[in-house]
């Protein structure tokens, strides 16, 4: 048990630091997670049950992390991180795909999400998005909040805030295709 | 007709929001033409798909 407790609270850190790129912030939202997974702990005999129930104690303290974040007057918008011409080398001036730029097949992806490999590949080109952008399409696609309540909570406007997350689709695909898909990672 | 800028735009949109009658309806007509954007949708439906399960996906024991 207590070497599963460490393996979990290992997940658990590099969970939160991919999201909150913060060590300290992240150790602190993994203690309390696990302070108020404590109790509740003995209930699960399944170690994935119990993981997921975790997991969600732990989404909830960074939505509570990020939100408190996002009201400071620090702040920056996400949307001046990733240049409105970042990606226009991937069209020609008419704005169609360049040929060699053309997104190609990527098979069935899905057989990847069994590699141990993909996922180290996934978190590497997560990590290479500039943090705003990427906490805010981490709030949509890992969190899973709806579009609106991330807008709001971060004070953006809607359309910045589907630009933002379209951008990081961008980035996220082009990085997934070199070094996975069309790249060697693949097939090692 | 959409150019495949604006038609990734509007598959990662698809995603977020909502589009409207014409903007689905100039989409379709854009994919039926194009592999490019074909991919790349169905592609950032994937990225959603993995992003989803990743807390959950390092269950393996680490051998540290």
């Amino acid at each position: 048990m207590e070497n599963e407790l460490a393996g979990l609270r290992r997940d658990l850190l590099k969970f939160a630091r991919l999201q909150l790129r913060d060590d300290a912030l992240a150790e602190d939202a993994v203690q309390e997670t696990f302070a108020a997974a404590l109790s509740g702990l003995s209930r699960f005999r399944e170690r994935a049950q119990m993981k997921t129930w975790v997991f969600a104690i732990l989404k909830n303290k960074i939505v509570d992390i990020l939100r408190e974040r996002a009201r400071s007057p620090q702040a920056t918008p996400a949307i001046d991180e990733i240049p409105d011409d970042a990606y226009d080398d991937l069209f020609d001036e008419r704005g169609h795909w360049r040929e060699d730029m053309s997104p190609t097949s990527w098979g069935s992806p899905e057989a990847s999400l069994n590699s141990r490999q993909f996922w180290d590949v996934l978190e590497i080109c997560l990590t290479r998005l500039p943090e705003k952008t990427a906490r805010v399409f981490l709030m949509r696609e890992v969190l899973g909040l709806e579009t609106e309540e991330i807008c709001k909570e971060l004070a953006m406007s809607s359309t910045n805030c589907m630009v933002v997350l379209h951008r990081a689709r961008m980035g996220l695909r082009l990085c997934l295709d070199d070094r996975w898909f069309q790249g060697e990672g693949r097939n090692a | 007709m959409l150019n495949c800028k604006e038609a990734t735009a509007l598959l990662s949109r698809d995603l977020d929001g909502s589009l409207t009658l014409w903007q689905r309806a100039g989409l379709r007509l854009h994919l039926m033409a194009c592999d490019g954007c074909t991919h790349f949708g169905r592609q950032i439906r994937f990225l959603r798909v993995a992003l989803r399960r990743l807390p959950q996906e390092r269950d393996e024991p680490s051998e540290e």
